[in-house]
């Protein structure tokens, strides 16, 4: 590597060893020091692991994350695609790029505030109830359970991942799906034979963000969700709020990491797979 | 035109003589004004408290009287309190309010000064626990000087849950209002009250190993019932828009503000008894500023400082003082009456803790703070 090129990589390896790497370093150590007196003392203890690895209410938040995470990232997938298959291969350039600047506006405003608004909308005597009153039904509960959570992560979440699987359908040759059409493929065949394994990497990658945004969230599983039962980012906050734990939560904290580097991971592996030769 | 100025022997063009003029008459001007602004610079008081006490309805008459600028840092609960001194240095704060209950460990971690006790209205007290409150004194050593009070109890929706139910925390368990009972994100209060219903009395925070097994199994009771837990926006909310149809944790201090608002809600102290939560200020160690501090706390006493205490707009509280109930009756009748803070009344506050039906909030006796907590994630999860 010549000079020129690393002093260009340096400001990105600056960062990332400022921001990510050293916190990440001091967070781990962080999980071995002790709490005296509302005062973290430096230490070399397994004590917080062994606590809150042997707590059940640990792992029910856990696998309720986990699984929470999953089902939203399924459900993303699922609705994104069909959309973003239309403003790939059916609209013009010009609409689809109206189309991703109305998707990125909604960034612009607050995710908090947004997700406050659902509260109008999810309600008991919210817009949805109304609206279903009118024919004779509800009213439903969909604010505090794990639908209004659902709701608020889709919210954050959506819009990015239409946004990644557009730019991934679009990128693809489109001589390979007329190759495929002009072969008798169906366009069912076509789609899953030819479009989704060519866009393969970037409808993983999309996946692979809304998994770990919607992981990591506290906003929706707290305001719409109503903490019932609490994912792991409340169990952080929960943590550090009584007794300033800050060295269990960093041991929840770190739990997250592993997870999501163990994903992540996956996830990758699987984007950049080659297909075996036949 | 350019002149030779003679002793320097520099050139002094027109524009450099009539840009020095301009700066010299400018600066003469401005003079007066400026050190006078500077001479009047607010002082700036450091304040630790809860949401609500360096906000302009409380501090704002009081800044304007002292030349002071209060920069308020707020916390949420006593345990975030002592974390935020414990991590900054000496001096950081100038006025910490605390929650009685914590006064005790601010002190044995020095944290706090001294006060002198007759700086401050001891002889006009409601009540004479106020004047030794449990904690704010170390031996004859006052420490903290306690400012406001409320009290905790059953919180309901009206047009759910009747006035006569809501005399017993039973109608937590009502079975109309499953899914509709809201918790106050704290493990304190709503344990206290799970003590307070299941007969603990005046015992409630001291729990031996059976009684605190009976508590946890009465919560976790009551688990089925909850639909979700709320930190300060989401219990106004929750219960404003009727997705909570009564709420645990919490008292008048939250369903007050949305009586004024025209929420149906009420509050009310059950026959189990109600928890008291205390406000008390206290100068922090190594402020520069204790004589203006002094001097707040002293107003926060008067008349005056109680009536803005008891209509504060983030959370109504009761007076301490007779003066300050007497200015209240006298400014604000309308909310005086609906704190029951009227002589004669039976729900008088004072007359509440003098009946014992009122007990002092405390952290637990025979149990540490986390295994409270433990015990509150584990009913959160369940």
């Amino acid at each position: 590597m010549n000079r020129f090129a690393l002093a260009f990589r340096l400001p990105i390896i600056v960062w990332q060893g400022l921001f990510f790497l050293g916190p990440l370093f001091f967070m781990i150590a962080m999980s071995f020091f002790l709490v005296k007196n509302y005062r973290m003392e430096e230490a070399f203890e397994l004590k917080n692991w062994a606590r809150m690895l042997t707590r059940g209410y640990v792992w029910d938040s856990y696998w309720y994350t986990l699984g929470l995470a999953a089902s939203v990232t399924v459900v993303a997938t699922l609705v994104a695609f069909p959309a973003a298959f239309a403003l790939a291969f059916r609209v013009s350039e010009a609409t689809r790029r109206w189309a991703i600047f109305l998707l990125i506006i909604p960034f612009f405003t607050s995710y908090l505030v947004r997700t406050f608004s659902w509260y109008v909308i999810l309600a008991e005597s919210g817009v949805i109830n109304v609206g279903l009153g009118t024919v004779g039904l509800g009213p439903y509960t969909l604010l505090n359970t794990p639908v209004g959570t659902i709701v608020g992560y889709l919210t954050l979440l959506l819009p990015l991942v239409v946004i990644l699987q557009t730019i991934a359908l679009a990128n693809i040759d489109r001589n390979l799906v007329q190759a495929a059409r002009n072969l008798g493929y169906p366009p069912g065949r076509t789609l899953f034979a030819v479009i989704v394994p060519l866009a393969k990497t970037g409808l993983i990658i999309a996946a692979l963000f809304c998994f770990i945004l919607s992981f990591g969230d506290f906003v929706a599983p707290y305001y719409l969700g109503g903490s019932k039962p609490p994912t792991l980012p409340i169990l952080i906050i929960d943590t550090t709020k009584s007794g300033q734990q800050w060295p269990r939560a960093a041991v929840v904290a770190v739990m997250m990491m592993l997870t999501l580097f163990a994903i992540a991971a996956t996830a990758i592996w699987l984007a950049y797979r080659k297909r075996s030769a036949a | 035109m350019s002149e030779r100025n003679p002793s320097s022997g520099t050139l002094v063009t027109r524009r450099r003589f009539l840009h020095g003029t301009a700066a010299a008459v400018g600066g003469a001007l401005a003079a007066p004004y400026v050190v006078s602004r500077a001479s009047a610079a607010p002082t700036e008081l450091t304040m630790l408290a809860w949401y609500g006490h360096g906000e302009p309805d409380i501090v704002g008459a009081f800044e304007k009287a002292n030349n002071v600028k209060f920069k308020p840092k707020y916390y949420a609960g006593g345990d975030n309190m002592l974390a935020l001194i414990a991590q900054s240095p000496p001096g950081t704060y100038d006025v910490i309010l605390s929650d009685a209950e914590f006064v005790q460990q601010l002190n044995a971690a020095g944290y706090i000064e001294p006060l002198d006790p007759n700086d401050y209205p001891f002889d006009d007290m409601l009540h004479d626990d106020f004047t030794k409150f449990p904690g704010h004194w170390d031996g004859d050593k006052l420490f903290s000087m306690m400012v406001r009070f409320g009290h905790l109890g059953v919180s309901y929706n009206t047009k759910a849950i009747s006035a006569e139910e809501a005399t017993s925390y039973k109608c937590f368990w009502k079975p109309e209002v499953k899914g509709k009972v809201g918790h106050f994100d704290w493990h304190l209060p709503t344990l206290g009250m799970m003590s307070l219903y299941n007969g603990n009395g005046a015992g409630l925070w001291d729990l031996d190993d059976k009684k605190w097994k009976a508590v946890q199994k009465t919560t976790m009771s009551l688990r089925p019932q909850v639909g979700g837990f709320f930190d300060y926006g989401g219990t106004f909310n929750s219960l404003k828009n009727g997705e909570m149809l009564a709420m645990c944790g919490i008292g008048d201090w939250i369903t007050g503000v949305l009586q004024k608002d025209g929420a149906p809600v009420a509050s009310v102290i059950p026959k189990e008894g109600g928890i008291q939560w205390t406000e008390s200020y206290c100068i922090g160690k190594g402020s520069s500023k204790a004589g203006i501090v002094k001097k707040f706390i002293q107003y926060m006493l008067s008349p005056e400082g109680q009536v803005k205490s008891a209509q504060m707009a983030a959370y109504p509280a009761n007076c301490i003082t007779k003066g300050g109930r007497a200015a209240l009756v006298a400014a604000d009748r309308a909310e005086a009456e609906r704190t029951n803070q009227v002589d004669g009344n039976p729900m008088d506050p004072i007359a509440l803790i003098k009946n014992g039906r009122i007990h002092y909030r405390n952290i637990p006796v025979k149990q540490s703070l986390e295994d409270w907590n433990d015990f509150w994630s584990e009913y959160k999860n369940a």
